[in-house]
Parts: structure tokens; C-alpha cells; sequence
């Protein structure tokens, strides 16, 4: 069992639910968003198993030019798996409101392609994981962000979704160009775009290399929301359908940081340009702290609210990949995973149950659920970073990793940033708990959330305690 | 193995509360703070109740345990936490539907400190006293008295910004010695003035060090009966303990070189905020004032300590701590009760109260006598020795030095307490009864319980200090 088959599988499992929806139509078409669960937990499970077998992780020689299983591939592969799996899980429990605004009757005749298409875009995620060639990166970057231009307009009778479609539309364009572009000036300045054969190169500086690195950082910036190319996803995260915001803000963002470490490693290895790259990254990442942290501050609809602080945490993850610390990204990204999933599956029991994104909806939510009003307590509590959850951890290690090493304008910044944090993560947790219910009935949880709910939960508990148990997952 | 299941058996407790019915919660809260008394006389009494769990390998980061590395202050800060988490579960009235809230809220403070306490780990020592802090954010924010949501953020914000400098020097200190080990703490070569003014101003806003202070008094007096009890008891104590355990050990000089501002600061908490307690007109914000004023007898020790190395200034310091935890605890229990007796803490409307509850005056006069600093009690063992470790090793052909000068002046805030305490105790239980007043019941056997234990061990410390002292070796 050979694991660069795995994309395979992803894709053909994609082309088999397609099929199955247009000529079997199925009844209930929500059944999709299972199957393909299903399918990617197996997949998962084979990646798992090969992962430990040096034999199958090497690529047949026709491959390994533009492709390499390393742990750090295995790792984003894993990554993009688990989430497609809970973002398919989770729009099972969406399907009220995807049929309400994608038909006029409510059914869900139109919504087939709404589960597969996930499927898809995790196999672009795994193949970027795994590219090592500019080229190669730029396509599998093209087939997840041409997916996703499809899903966050899913919603096409709601307003909000179309223009979030057409802002990721054009931006998402733009910063292809930036990527592009960025590429072509790398080409002409080193005379290659195989990042294996640029690792090994003598480096030297020139305004050349350094424009071209820039176009891409740039353009990295886009995907994984850092300032100057944040502008986007408030927006478009509030208006996309909300399992895919989830997958945009975590899968997307994860593998904008897996691309950046590969793209960037030689660079910030070599001793002519790494000063030159860090800067940049230094100072992108200081001014996304401040503007993901100051904006989240005065917000009211809790979806813009993990918008920004989404732009936040990339501000934490810059910070490491700025001073090389990869371990420390994968780490903190590992950690987000899990608590940003926990509030998106949290934020869409309250969106198919009471129509709304607003902080107001959660108001009194300890009366109508307790134990859910637990789960977001300790989501809340983690983002925040109190000690002994899993975001503690993530933002320890960045902190640790920067102090002593940046200047310590760029770590005061980080620390107000994430004492800005504990304001805004607190202010949900005070709406839970000090203020009346607006609505008296009780929230029902449908099974599926329930479950991931309860895991999500535990495991932010486990790793703030047990960090060893993601340490497993990475790899050392 | 004993070190975890002092931690393990709160946690247990508060997730056996979550999932029973609210009717059990105080029982289980009860079973789980009388087992953890027993647990840690065990852990004391054996040689060899460390626990070690690697739970990172790069950076290296153990859930490591332990209470005799640092001579005996764990023990004692131990024995307080242990003895205030009982007391405080025995203490209050909690309103009927939020039991689940009220036990498991005191346990996890209660778990919180001792995991503090008893940690070897730099990390968990930090992150063991966080976690006490959403349980106290939820206890005021929903059950708290008077302006409970202001006051709720302005603790939060207040801590979480003293933590998050705190932190900054923690990580600082690890990186230096590349270790989060506390046991392999030694004084570091770079920054030590950086560093410790961190940790001065980080432990000094968990401890209400002046001016970082103001967040302590609004809180303890809206707080429910045992979130006071067990902040200003136990919780508070992490600063200090953290300035002696791990500050003065990693960076002496550096706590030298600032420290004419700790002495200056430390003479505020006393003078000034001992004149703001006198103004109080209600009870339980003098009783927090009164808490700030005396943290600075014992950031007193901990600049003794600083400056001539003082032999017996570390127990001095830890003795004041353990007595005053107790006798704050005690007075924060009295305070409520007086509370759901008369209606009200104001001082001017209450009066003649002994009259109808003398138990409540005795036990009211007794811990406040103790907090004066009267001879017998524990306090005043504390604080006498805080005074001559001010005075030690000072030769008089010197002239007076400025920790001579700030112990003198000092010694002056016991004649303040005793100012605010009387007049309190006058104002409440002496004279005619009022409206308020006349029909009051004595103590039933079910409210006085907390406050004579704690009573007990105020008069037996007092009395013979070295069922304490001898914890140090």
C-alpha cells in the first residue's frame, strides 16, 4: 500500500459520490456528507498504516520530481483529512439551512454537490502537502481555491453567500497573479523551481530573488489571512456557508502554513536572504496580531468574531515560522484545529436552530443547554489560551520560541495581543452565563455534533495536560 | 503517587458534581475536601510522594510533583490550602439551583492552588494557578454581590494581565537555564533586572502588591463566601510564594537592584491602603482592604529576605502567609454570615449584635484580634518575626538603612488595623440593637463549624508557631 495513492483514492471517491448523485439520485442527499465521511476516515486510516512503513511512503521515481512523502507531508495530509471528515460531518447537521437557500420548496435538490465538493478540494490539500515544486504547488493551490470559490457562493438565494463568493473571487484571483508572478521572478532568478534543487543551492541575494519571495509571501498572505491580504475574510467567512468557513479558517489556512514552510525553508535557511525573509514575516506578522486582535474586539456576530480572531492566531503562527520554528507551527495549527472546530460545530447548532451568527443568540445559553454552555467554556477558554487547555500550549511554544529571539517590541506586541484575547474570548463566555435567554426552549443537539462536540472537547482538555498526545501525531 | 491524588481528587469531585444531581454536590464537595486532608498528611508524612510524568519532550515539560524540594514552604502553603478548601465548602449559603456551580467552582480554585503549590514544573506551576481563574470570573460574574459583572472583568482583566508579564518572565528564566525543572532553579548570568521586574510587577498584581491593588477589595467583597475565602486565603499566596520559590532564586541580584521600589511599594500597601480601609464603611471591603494591607508585612519578609539574606525571613514570610490565609478565610465566613443575618454589612446600620449572637461576636472578636496582630494568635508570631527580620544582622553603628526605616514605619500599620478592626467590631456588636438586628439568631452549630476550626488553628499556631515552623529544614 503505496501512500502517494492516497490523492487518488480522495479523487476517485469524489468522481464516485458525483456519479452516484446525478444518475442513482438518492432521496436524501444529506446521506452524501456521510459517505464521504466515511470514505476519508478509511483513507485516513490507510495513511495511518503506511505512515509507519518507510517502504511505502517512498514516491515511484515518475512522481518524486515534483512529489515527497516526508513527515511534514504526512502530517498536512492527515490534517486536511480530519478536517475534511469533521467539515462533512458538519454539514450534515447544516442541511436546514443549504436547502433553504439553495431551492424555493426547501428540498435538497440542488445540494448534491455541496458534500462532494469538500472531497475534492482535500485532495488539492494533500497534493500541496506534498508538492515540492513551485509548479506543482501552484496547480494543487489552484484545484482547492477553485473549489472553494464554489462552495462559499454554495448558498446562491442568500446574499450574504453571493458576496462572499465574489470578494473570495477576486482576491482569490488577485493573489494568484501575486503567486504567479512571484513564481516566474524565482525562475529567473535561481533558473529553477524544484524547492529540492533550490535547498541545495548557494543562495546568493538579489533584488531579483528578493521581489519574487515577496509576490509570494504575499500571495501566502492571502491564504492564510495575514495583514496586508486579511481584507477578505471577515467578509467572506461570514457570508460563506458555515462548514465552509470552518474549512476555509482551518484546512485552508493549514495549508497555507504547510506550503509556506516548504516554499520558505531554503530561504530561511540560507544565510543570504533568511534575515531578509524574516523581516517580512516579522513585521506581517506584528501587524496581523494587532489588527486580527484590536478588530476582534469591538465584534458582536460571533461568526466575524472567529474571523478575526482567526487572522489572530495566523499572527501567532507567523511569529514561529518567522524564527523557523516548523514544529511550533504544526503544533499551534494542530491545536487550532481542534478548538476552532469545536466552535464552528458549536456556532452551527446555534445557526440551524435559531437562525442567527449573532453573540446576542448565545445569550443565557446555560439555561437552555448547561453542558453545551460547558463545551463553548472551555472552546472559549482555550482560544483565550488559559493554561491547561490545548491553546495554551500552541501559544507557550510560540513564546517560548520568540522570546530571547525577536525584538522585543515584536514580543510585547504578542503578548498584549494575546491578553487582547482573553477580553473578547470572555466576552462569549460572559453572554453564556450573565445574560437572559431571548428564547426559553431548550437546544436539542443532533447526534453526529453531539459526539464531535464531546471529542473536540476532551481532547481540548487532554492536550492542555497531555501535549505528547498531537506530539504522536507530528512526529519529532 | 500521594502529590496527584491531591489534585486528582478535587477534579474527580467537581466532574463526579457535574454529572449528579445538584442535591449531592455539597456532600461529594465535602467527601473530596476531608480526602484531600487526609491525602495530603499522607503525602507530608511519606518520603517519597513525588510524581513525574513526561508530558512533552521538546521542550521538555513534566507533570512533576512534589512537596519537600524548597524546604518545606510547599508543605505548609499545602496545609493552608487544605484546611481554607474545607473550611470553604463548609462556608456560604449557596442559592438553590447553582450548587453544581458553587462546589465545583470552590474545588477547582482549590484544585488550581495546590497543583501551584505542589508543582516542580515551571510550566504547570503557571498553569495550575490559571486554572483557578475562569471558576472566580464565573462565580462573581453570576452569583457575585452589587456591581458583580464590572467587578468580575476588572478581576479578570486585572490577573490575566499580571499573568500574562508573569509568563513573559517564566519564559524568560526557561530559556535562559533551558529548563522548566524548578528543582534545577539557579541564578541566571543575563537580564536579571529585566526579568525581575517581571516577575516584581507579574506576582506582584496576583498578590494586589500597590499600586496593581484595586482589582482585590471590590472583588472579595462581591465574591460568593468561598471564592473570597479561598482567593484571598489561598490563591493570593501564589505571588508571593512564586517570589520566594522561584524569583529569589533565579534572580537575587536583580530583585536587589529594584529593591528600594519593592520597599516603597510595600510601605504603600500598609500606610495607604491601610488609611483607604480605615474609611471603609462596609465590612467586607475593609476586610479586602484590609487583605492588601497586610500582603505588605509579607512582601516586608520577602525584601528582608532581599537584602541581608536573612536566616529566618523565608519562614517568617510563610508563616505570615499561612496565618494570615487562615484568619482572612475565617473573617470572609464570619462576614457572610453576618450578612444573611442582618441583610447588610454596612457599618452604620448594624450595632448591638452580640447581644443576640454572641458566638458571632466571640469568634467575630477573636479573628479580628488575630488580624490586629495580638499575641496568642498566629498572626502575631508572623508578623513579629517579619519585624526582626527587618532588624537582622543590622549593626547599629550603621545608622538606619532603608529596610530599617520601612520596618519602622511599618510597624505602624498594626496600630491602623487595630483602629479599623475595633471600630468594626464596635460598630457591629457593641451598643444598642437596631432594626436590623434584634431578631437575630446565634450561630447554629452548622454555621459556626468553619469559623471554629479556623479559630482552632489561629489559637494553636499562635501558641506554639512551631506546629508550623518545623515543616522547615
Amino acid at each position: 500500500m503505496n501512500t502517494y495513492l492516497l490523492e487518488f483514492y480522495v479523487v476517485g471517491l469524489g468522481v464516485i459520490m458525483l456519479l452516484w448523485e446525478a444518475f442513482a439520485s438518492p432521496k436524501n442527499k444529506s446521506i452524501l456528507s456521510l459517505i464521504g465521511a466515511a470514505g476519508l476516515t478509511v483513507i485516513l486510516a490507510l495513511l495511518i498504516i503506511g505512515r509507519n512503513c518507510d517502504d511505502c511512503i517512498a514516491a515511484p521515481t515518475w512522481l518524486s520530481r515534483f512529489y515527497s512523502n516526508g513527515g511534514h507531508s504526512l502530517f498536512f495530509k492527515s490534517f486536511a483529512l480530519v478536517s475534511t471528515i469533521l467539515v462533512l460531518l458538519m454539514s450534515y447537521d447544516f442541511r436546514g439551512i443549504l436547502n433553504k437557500y439553495t431551492s424555493n420548496d426547501n428540498s435538497d435538490s440542488n445540494t448534491g454537490e455541496f458534500y462532494t465538493l469538500p472531497v475534492f478540494a482535500c485532495a488539492g490539500l494533500m497534493w500541496m502537502a506534498s508538492a515540492t515544486h513551485l509548479v506543482s504547488i501552484f496547480v494543487a493551490l489552484e484545484l482547492v481555491t477553485i473549489t472553494f470559490y464554489v462552495m462559499v457562493a454554495f448558498m446562491r438565494r442568500n446574499v450574504g453567500s453571493l458576496e462572499a463568493g465574489v470578494k473570495y473571487l477576486i482576491l482569490g484571483a488577485l493573489s494568484t497573479g501575486f503567486l504567479v508572478y512571484g513564481i516566474a521572478w524565482i525562475y529567473g532568478a535561481l533558473g529553477t523551481t524544484d524547492l529540492t534543487k533550490i535547498a541545495t543551492m548557494d543562495i546568493t541575494s538579489s533584488y531579483t530573488l528578493l521581489f519574487g519571495l515577496s509576490l509570494i509571501i504575499i500571495s501566502l498572505g492571502f491564504k492564510v489571512g495575514a495583514v496586508p491580504m486579511q481584507l477578505w475574510i471577515p467578509d467572506v467567512y461570514q457570508g460563506a456557508p458555515n462548514p465552509i468557513t470552518a474549512f476555509l479558517s482551518i484546512a485552508s489556512k493549514a495549508a497555507g502554513f504547510g506550503v509556506a514552510i516548504v516554499i520558505l525553508q531554503p530561504f530561511l535557511a540560507s544565510e543570504a536572504v533568511s534575515s531578509n525573509v524574516a523581516i517580512i514575516l516579522v513585521i506581517m506578522a506584528a501587524a496581523t496580531l494587532l489588527y486580527g486582535n484590536l478588530s476582534a474586539l469591538a465584534q458582536t456576530n460571533f461568526k466575524r468574531l472567529l474571523a478575526y480572531s482567526s487572522i489572530a492566531h495566523a499572527g501567532f503562527l507567523l511569529l514561529a515560522l518567522a524564527v523557523s520554528d516548523f514544529q511550533t507551527v504544526k503544533f499551534y495549527l494542530a491545536t487550532y484545529l481542534i478548538m476552532t472546530f469545536a466552535g464552528f460545530f458549536i456556532l452551527n447548532l446555534i445557526r440551524v436552530q435559531d437562525n442567527s451568527d449573532e453573540i446576542d443568540a448565545f445569550d443565557g445559553l446555560s439555561k437552555r443547554n448547561p453542558n453545551l454552555a460547558l463545551a463553548l467554556t472551555v472552546t472559549m477558554a482555550a482560544m483565550a489560551g488559559v493554561p491547561l487547555t490545548a491553546g495554551f500550549m500552541g501559544k507557550l511554544f510560540v513564546f517560548q520560541a520568540i522570546v530571547g529571539k525577536l525584538d522585543w517590541i515584536v514580543v510585547i506586541i504578542a503578548f498584549v495581543a494575546a491578553a487582547a484575547g482573553f477580553y473578547y474570548y470572555f466576552k462569549i463566555i460572559r453572554a453564556i452565563y450573565w445574560h437572559k435567554p431571548t428564547k426559553e426552549e431548550a437546544l436539542v443537539i443532533p447526534y453526529i455534533s453531539r459526539y464531535v462536540i464531546i471529542i473536540l472537547t476532551a481532547a481540548i482538555l487532554v492536550t492542555g495536560v497531555y501535549p505528547k498526545a498531537i506530539e504522536c501525531l507530528i512526529g519529532k | 503517587m500521594l502529590t496527584l491524588a491531591l489534585i486528582l481528587i478535587p477534579l474527580l469531585a467537581v466532574t463526579a458534581i457535574l454529572f449528579s444531581g445538584s442535591a449531592n454536590a455539597r456532600k461529594i464537595a465535602l467527601v473530596a475536601a476531608v480526602l484531600n486532608i487526609a491525602a495530603s498528611i499522607g503525602a507530608i508524612i511519606s518520603e517519597c510522594s513525588g510524581f513525574s510524568l513526561n508530558v512533552l519532550s521538546n521542550p521538555n515539560i513534566n507533570l512533576s510533583l512534589d512537596l519537600h524540594y524548597n524546604g518545606g514552604i510547599s508543605v505548609v502553603m499545602l496545609i493552608l490550602s487544605v484546611i481554607v478548601t474545607l473550611a470553604a465548602v463548609l462556608s456560604g449559603s449557596c442559592p438553590v439551583g447553582n450548587e453544581k456551580l458553587w462546589y465545583s467552582s470552590a474545588l477547582l480554585i482549590s484544585a488550581g492552588a495546590i497543583g501551584a503549590f505542589i508543582s516542580t514544573d515551571l510550566f504547570f506551576f503557571f498553569a495550575f494557578h490559571e486554572l483557578a481563574l475562569i471558576p472566580t470570573f464565573l462565580m462573581i460574574g453570576i452569583l457575585g454581590r452589587g456591581d458583580r459583572k464590572e467587578i468580575a472583568w476588572k478581576i479578570t482583566v486585572y490577573l490575566a494581565f499580571g499573568s500574562i508579564i508573569l509568563l513573559a518572565g517564566i519564559l524568560m528564566i526557561a530559556n535562559q537555564l533551558e529548563s522548566f525543572d524548578m528543582t534545577k532553579l539557579k541564578a541566571l548570568e543575563h537580564h536579571q533586572n529585566e526579568i525581575a521586574l517581571l516577575l516584581i510587577i507579574g506576582f506582584g498584581t496576583l498578590v494586589s502588591l500597590f499600586p496593581f491593588h484595586s482589582w482585590a477589595a471590590p472583588a472579595y467583597a462581591s465574591a460568593p463566601a468561598p471564592v473570597s475565602m479561598l482567593h484571598a486565603g489561598v490563591l493570593k499566596k501564589f505571588g508571593l510564594y512564586g517570589l520566594l520559590v522561584v524569583g529569589y532564586k533565579v534572580v537575587p541580584d536583580g530583585l536587589a537592584h529594584w529593591l528600594s521600589l519593592l520597599l516603597v511599594l510595600l510601605l504603600c500597601n500598609i500606610i495607604w491602603v491601610g488609611l483607604v480601609t480605615i474609611n471603609q464603611k462596609r465590612l467586607d471591603l475593609m476586610l479586602g482592604n484590609s487583605s492588601v494591607m497586610h500582603m505588605g508585612y509579607i512582601f516586608l519578609a520577602v525584601a528582608a529576605l532581599i537584602d541581608n539574606g536573612s536566616s529566618f525571613a523565608t519562614e517568617a514570610a510563610v508563616l505570615l502567609m499561612f496565618a494570615h490565609g487562615i484568619s482572612i478565610a475565617m473573617s470572609f465566613s464570619l462576614a457572610d454570615r453576618i450578612q444573611s443575618k442582618t441583610g447588610s454589612l454596612e457599618l452604620n446600620q448594624l450595632g448591638g449584635l452580640a447581644k443576640n449572637a454572641p458566638n458571632l461576636a466571640f469568634l467575630f472578636g477573636l479573628v479580628g484580634m488575630a488580624s490586629i496582630g495580638l499575641p496568642g494568635l498566629a498572626n502575631f508570631a508572623g508578623e513579629i518575626m517579619v519585624f526582626f527580620s527587618g532588624f537582622e544582622g543590622w549593626d547599629p553603628a550603621d545608622g538606619l538603612g532603608a529596610l530599617q526605616i520601612t520596618t519602622i514605619f511599618a510597624i505602624w500599620g498594626v496600630v491602623i488595623s487595630a483602629v479599623y478592626m475595633l471600630r468594626a467590631f464596635k460598630n457591629i456588636f457593641q451598643g444598642e440593637t437596631v432594626s436590623r438586628t434584634d431578631k437575630v439568631k446565634p450561630l447554629s452549630r452548622k454555621e459556626k463549624t468553619p469559623a471554629i476550626l479556623l479559630g482552632l488553628i489561629l489559637l494553636i499556631v499562635g501558641i506554639y508557631p512551631n506546629t508550623i515552623l518545623q515543616f522547615f529544614n
